[in-house]
């Protein structure tokens, strides 16, 4: 239950919705980000901006399908909360993103930089490629001539500005004595152009400015698919980095980053919020959430004097709190030096395209060299011939098929699990969820919603049903909150109770019928406390009766382990919160495997053990007990509302609410893999047949144009065979 | 032959006339949304305002 108010604006309300759609189209000064994980229609496009641009302050709203973000320009005054709030009342799931982390422009113009390359050499391509075909059909002497001289006044320059990625790259790589894909690549090209403008020269027969010029598009074609993949990626850090502001709220009321607390500082938490330091409780009770730190359920009880820590959230009354550790010394932190030990064993992972390339491209160069020897030895010195022979070899080698071959793929597979609410952040994830065995699980907030329901309303008497309705429609607890929820959904009639007032940390109390009535904490009642998450009613002198409740499960979650079961893969499921709890759980989605009770050192030790055992272990989690866990997994995945640390150490991110996309996922997962290994042969088999061609010196340049054109498509096809199927 | 002296730089004329477009259309950022704008193209609503 917020405490939000939707105030409808008059003026928005007179002016015609067409006007205020108008001047949606043009978000100069964007002040809010917001992602929006569940839109995909037109309608959706529409509704969400006419929603926004109603709200008062909002001068334009601009959305952006293909990243699933809405650009908003607004008032000063106008709070993002409020803005999410509207759209989440209207149905459409609203996160804030901080608009200064995303640094969209400057994504965008590294973007079009590359796009505007690609367009510069298939440019050049297309108008030396018309006037190749006529020289190899069988142009000769003066055209021939004059045909290589034009072609090579578009190419050399078109080379020139469109190869400079290759070449910085080959050029750092070999500052550092290392070799890189781009070494070969720009070797290929540079030799191609100045040995086809040596042969223009010489009249000579072959010119390859077309296969240079082929080879650049492709690759940069590659390249941009590359990028995408990868800028996708970074802004999905970013905007989940963006998704927390950290701030803080002074018990004198100022508001201040995180960053300049200081120890002893009192600051103020109000109910709903979440602790931001480590501290002691100095005024105020109130209940707090630890499920994020602890993954348990039951709320604990928060009074002067008990210590709390970042990341706790704060339920029923508002709390000033000591700080006694801040920034890099709170447990938050601590956390993440764990998270950042594990982290490192995972970064030796070698992708498939690293691997390839470290064979690639120290085969290529021998080859070349071989054959220029070779040729030097065979034709007794002649070195025009043995250089044609070479740069035939590195161009007929084309390693356009493997510059296609992963980013088509990856492309191709991020992009359909994007349309399933799922995002990549890792390049490697993808190849490393292929390989995954084992799926372990939290409970809290991964499976289940960590949000209570009542389970047990058939056996609570009508009487007790009305009062106890009555009593949590004032509350925002979220015990309370689940009770007059089950109770509005039962149609049942609230009792008419008055004096209605909040004991924080305790519960509610009214009058009714000439009685106090309590719903609240077990000891405040006098009643024995039950082992599952209950809250007790307590009508005048009668016994007090308990509601108890089951944490609601997440959609999809039976569905998501049920599809990886199929899969065959085992899941397990560990849980810091009780066995009673978890094993209710673990009964309803279908896991045989749990654990209850672990620590969060716990969790870590138990996935770094089947690691061990050999075996590759998929973590999917949420809390902060759950971070140094995630961090020593094979892959992790952690939904959308986790905390940001937790977002930060997984690879993929849930977008939606449900987990359902969890089995799509390995699914797509694996059969990338096999499409990158399919394309790796795809490649290989085309250089099977080309370089010896080459290598006896019968290549022409037409033969390597269709060598190039024929697998670099056939890579790209055999990609896209991804998208189709769901 | 002498019929290509006009032909060729006809070509690279057009063929530059096609790569100048791309570089508007790139310039005025109708790759940015793709998705989006093939969607909005059935929405009911004007999407700028029409002249006054």
């Amino acid at each position: 239950m917020s405490e939000v108010q939707i105030s409808a604006c008059p003026a928005c309300v007179a002016g015609p919705a067409a006007n205020d759609v108008a001047h949606a189209r043009d978000v100069r000064d964007t002040r809010f980000v917001l992602s929006l994980p569940a839109i995909y229609c037109a309608a959706c496009i529409s509704g969400v901006e006419r929603e926004l641009t109603k709200q008062p302050g909002v001068r334009a709203a601009r959305v952006n399908l293909t990243l699933k973000r809405a650009q908003i320009e607004a008032d000063e005054d106008v709070s993002v909360d409020d803005l999410v709030s509207a759209l989440t009342q209207a149905g459409y799931e609203a996160y804030e993103l901080d608009a200064g982390a995303i640094s969209a422009t400057e994504t965008d113009r590294r973007g079009r930089a590359i796009l505007t390359r690609i367009a510069v050499s298939g440019f050049a391509m297309m108008n030396v490629m018309l006037l190749s075909v006529a020289v190899w059909s069988g142009a000769s002497d003066a055209t021939r001539d004059m045909f290589h001289w034009i072609s090579a006044a578009i190419a050399l320059p078109a080379i020139a500005y469109a190869g400079q990625p290759f070449f910085g790259s080959a050029f750092t790589a070999l500052k550092a004595k290392r070799l890189n894909m781009d070494v070969p690549i720009s070797l290929a090209i540079l030799l191609a152009g100045g040995m086809s403008l040596y042969e223009t020269f010489e009249s000579g027969a072959h010119a390859y400015f077309d296969a240079a010029l082929s080879l650049t598009f492709f690759l940069l074609a590659g390249r941009y698919l590359d990028y995408r993949t990868r800028s996708v990626a970074r802004s999905a850090a970013e905007e989940l980095a963006a998704l927390e502001v950290p701030r803080v709220t002074l018990a004198d009321g100022r508001v201040i980053s995180i960053t300049e607390v200081e120890k002893g500082a009192l600051i103020r938490v109000v109910p709903g919020a979440r602790v931001p330091v480590d501290g002691i409780v100095m005024e105020g009770a109130s209940e707090v959430d630890r499920s994020w730190l602890t993954g348990e359920s039951l709320p604990a009880l928060a009074e002067v004097d008990t210590i709390v820590s970042a990341g706790e959230v704060n339920l029923t009354g508002p709390l000033v709190v000591k700080v006694t550790a801040a920034g890099a010394d709170s447990s938050l932190h601590r956390m993440a030096d764990l998270v950042a030990m594990a982290e490192t064993s995972r970064n030796r992972y070698t992708s498939l395209a690293d691997r390839a390339a470290r064979i690639y491209a120290p085969a290529v160069h021998l080859l070349a060299l071989g054959a220029f020897i070779g040729w030097m030895i065979a034709t007794g010195g002649d070195v025009r011939h043995a250089l044609n022979v070479a740069v035939a070899v590195l161009i007929i080698t084309c390693p356009c098929a493997l510059g296609l071959a992963v980013p088509a793929v990856t492309t191709a597979a991020s992009g359909r699990l994007f349309r399933a609410g799922m995002l990549i952040k890792s390049s490697t994830a993808l190849e490393r969820l292929a390989e995954v065995d084992t799926v372990v699980f939290d409970k809290t907030g991964t499976l289940t919603e960590g949000r209570p329901e009542l389970s047990n309303l058939a056996d609570i008497p009508p009487r007790a049903r009305g009062v106890a309705m009555a009593l949590a429609s004032g509350s925002a607890h979220p015990l309370s909150s689940a009770l007059f929820a089950a109770t509005r959904a039962a149609d049942v009639i609230p009792a008419k109770v008055t004096d209605i007032r909040e004991v924080p940390g305790q519960g509610i109390e009214a009058r009714y019928d000439g009685m106090t009535v309590r719903l609240g904490r077990a000891a405040w009642l006098n009643a024995v406390a039950q082992a599952q998450t209950a809250t007790y009613l307590k009508i005048g002198d009668e016994a007090p009766l308990a509601f108890t409740f089951v944490d609601h499960l997440r959609d999809g979650a039976a569905e998501a382990v049920a599809a990886l079961k199929r899969q065959g893969k085992d899941v397990v499921l560990l849980s810091g919160d009780t066995a009673a709890a978890v094993a209710d759980i673990a009964h309803r989605v279908g896991i045989s495997a749990w654990d209850a009770d672990c620590l969060p050192e716990g969790k870590a030790l138990r996935v770094a053990e089947l690691t061990r055992s050999g075996r590759k272990v998929l973590m999917v989690g949420d809390g902060l007990n759950d971070t140094a866990a995630l961090a020593a997994a094979h892959v992790s995945i952690s939904p959308a509302s986790a905390l940001e640390a937790t977002r930060v150490v997984s690879d993929m991110v849930l977008l939606g609410k449900s987990l359902a996309p969890l089995g799509e996922a390995t699914r797509v997962s694996i059969s990338a893999t096999r499409r990158i290994k399919e394309n790796f042969a795809i490649a290989a088999g085309y250089n099977m047949i080309a370089i010896p061609i080459a290598l006896a010196g019968f290549a022409t340049p037409l033969a390597a144009a269709l060598a190039m054109s024929l697998s670099s498509i056939t890579v790209s096809l055999n990609a896209l065979r991804l998208r189709g199927k769901s | 032959m002498n019929v290509l002296v006009y032909l060729i730089p006809i070509s690279l004329l057009l063929g530059g006339i096609g790569l100048v477009a791309f570089f508007w259309s790139l310039r005025s950022r109708q790759y940015d949304d793709p998705e989006g704008d093939a969607r909005r193209i059935l929405t009911g609503d004007y999407d700028d305002h029409p002249k006054e």
